[in-house]
């Protein structure tokens, strides 16, 4: 990496150029930087930049020749209404999730935010389902779910007939959003109670002692305060729904008639089952620009509301 | 204090539910994989009422998991070590080197951790493909030898050793590659044991690549291997429920004993691998 220091470079900025870097230091550096660069470079930067082209060709994944299509496979994007549906599918499941994520995460860390007995135990539990793998995660709910399963027999036993859940759409998409939910529960607790232990508390106290009840607390003060950490729970939601797999996969393959079927799931279905590379990569780059273009929505509105209290 | 007393039982008795649905799923697939079949059908108990302890046997049995496992724990000790020697490199430059266009690099690897992987999976699929590495170790290791989280967690951690240290150890005649080993290694392992445990659960948890650059029970991680085997005895649900819990057990163990260190990695760093 040394290599490519252009001595012109800081020359501009009055100092002596040559002095401005140690030759041990740039030498070190470059030594010390080059392996992970290298693995980066080669498995992430390159592929990122390969993509760009990919997406614009119609190559099968294993002809040696990528004919060039241009936008095309963009063009196709906009009228399958496959792409529609798993778009419409991923942005219910991403709103199901962020929103259950914040409450569920906020009701959490509220709770073990005081001292109590038993607060490493609780954290311990809440945790479990984030370390366990989504494979697993996703066979024990779909078994759980299944029509002679662990829920429609306790339903059964309380005279409610149940539903075969992973066979209707909708409700196939909520077992997914709640699968995804429970699975996030503990480490969006433990953000929260990072947020919720640096909060000033001098400014509590004398909200309590000017009456402020519970409510008026914490609709008024922690709520706002939480803010900036909500953002970060929200965004990581959305980029786990827009880049869920492995639950769908293992849960419902994307079915039942695409009702599940989430950018994902589409996206390797036609790189990988329909060796479509280049549709497939139109899809993941489409998937990209909407990653970034929501969570910049969402960064401009938790910014221009800041609270002014911090 | 009386009205304290009442809250607190109230927050228990909100966690002990939420516990309770928390733990459901776990508590049925070990109920679950000691029962026969036929009660796998009509019992519905959440604890386990029979101990049918040779179906983990018969799972066993039935498919390479034992195989899966080895796969899965080299893949895992290839990464995390790729992980704990390159990302350190690296983190340490960034911490502490001057050199020119460092900013300019760092922020094109922050950028990248924002790419999704999907973006990025295709074509770095056809490259291990086209370097004859599929169903290979390589193919699993290589690819995931650095990764920009541990970068940042590293560098960061790096950054909060005090520089006065280094500049003794410099005036002494140390040169910066001895710092890094004698002094930023030995001080920063709180770091490196929530970095290994992060790689250790990705790894161990991953899923998409491995199952893109392997075809064969030779190479299949035990992710791979497990949802393999519920396509094919997906109506053995006992034998099933044993495999998936002996799968879960590695990353339930690493958790347990290292949940002081994964709590801290997430609190400090406010990331998410």
């Amino acid at each position: 990496m040394h290599s490519e220091l252009r001595p012109g470079r800081t020359s501009g900025r009055g100092g002596a150029p040559r002095e401005r870097y140690s030759r041990e230091e740039l030498l070190t550096a470059g030594l010390f930087l080059l392996p992970a660069l290298v693995v980066l470079g080669v498995f992430v930067i390159y592929p990122i930049i390969s993509a760009g082209y990919i997406s614009l060709t119609s190559w099968n994944g294993f002809s040696p020749v990528k004919e060039f299509i241009g936008f095309d496979n963009y063009v196709r994007l906009s009228q399958d209404p496959e792409f529609w549906n798993s778009l419409l599918v991923t942005c219910i499941y991403a709103v199901g999730v962020s929103v259950l994520s914040v409450a569920s995460g906020l009701v959490v860390a509220l709770l073990l935010d005081a001292p109590l007995r038993g607060r490493g135990f609780y954290r311990g539990v809440y945790f479990l389902p984030a370390v366990t793998s989504s494979v697993a995660a996703a066979i024990v709910w779909r078994y759980m779910l299944d029509p002679s399963g662990f829920v429609n027999t306790v339903l059964a036993g309380v005279g409610v007939a149940g539903p075969d859940w992973l066979q209707d759409r909708w409700l196939a998409l909520g077992a997914l959003t709640l699968l995804t939910v429970w699975k996030n529960v503990g480490f969006n607790a433990i953000l929260y109670l990072t947020a919720l232990q640096a909060l000033p508390v001098g400014v509590f106290e004398a909200a309590q002692m000017d009456g402020a009840n519970f409510v008026q607390r914490l609709r008024y003060m922690t709520v706002p305060l939480l803010r900036p950490m909500t953002f970060f729970v929200v965004v990581q939601a959305l980029i786990t729904c827009f880049q869920a797999f492995d639950l769908v996969y293992v849960l419902t393959g994307g079915g039942p008639q695409g009702g599940t079927e989430v950018l994902g799931m589409i996206m390797y279905r036609q790189a990988f089952r329909l060796s479509d590379f280049g549709y497939g990569t139109a899809i993941a780059f489409v998937t990209l620009f909407l990653v970034l273009g929501v969570t910049l929505v969402n960064w401009r509105a938790s910014g221009s509301g800041r609270s002014s209290l911090r | 204090m009386k009205r304290s007393t009442v809250t607190s039982v109230g927050r228990h008795a909100v966690l002990l539910l939420g516990s309770a649905v928390v733990v459901l799923p776990f508590l049925w697939m070990f109920t679950t994989s000691l029962q026969s079949r036929a009660e796998t059908y009509s019992n519905s108990s959440i604890f386990p009422t029979s101990w049918h302890w040779e179906n983990y046997a018969v799972a066993w049995e039935a498919a390479p998991f034992g195989q899966y496992y080895l796969n899965s724990l080299i893949m895992a000790a290839g990464i995390v070590g790729g992980h704990l020697v390159l990302d350190a490199f690296a983190a340490y430059a960034f911490a502490r080197l001057r050199f020119p266009l460092k900013n300019a690099l760092f922020i094109v690897l922050l950028g990248a951790l924002m790419i999704p992987t999907f973006v990025t999976v295709i074509p770095a699929y056809s490259l291990v493909a086209s370097f004859g590495w599929i169903d290979t170790y390589a193919g699993l290791i290589v690819p995931r030898l650095a990764d920009v989280f541990g970068i940042i967690l590293l560098r960061q951690y790096f950054a909060s050793i005090p520089a006065e240290l280094e500049d003794a150890a410099r005036i002494d005649g140390c040169s910066r590659i001895g710092i890094f080993f004698r002094i930023m290694v030995p001080l920063s392992l709180p770091a490196f044991a929530t970095l290994a445990i992060f790689s250790f659960l990705f790894a161990w948890n991953d899923f998409l690549w491995p199952l893109l650059v392997t075809n064969s029970d030779e190479l299949r991680t035990i992710q791979i291997g497990l949802s393999a085997f519920q396509g094919r005895y997906g109506t053995s649900w006992n034998y099933l429920m044993a495999g998936t819990l002996t799968a879960t057990i590695p990353s339930i163990i690493v958790f347990m004993v290292f949940q002081r260190a994964l709590v801290r990695g997430i609190a400090a760093s406010g990331l998410k691998d």
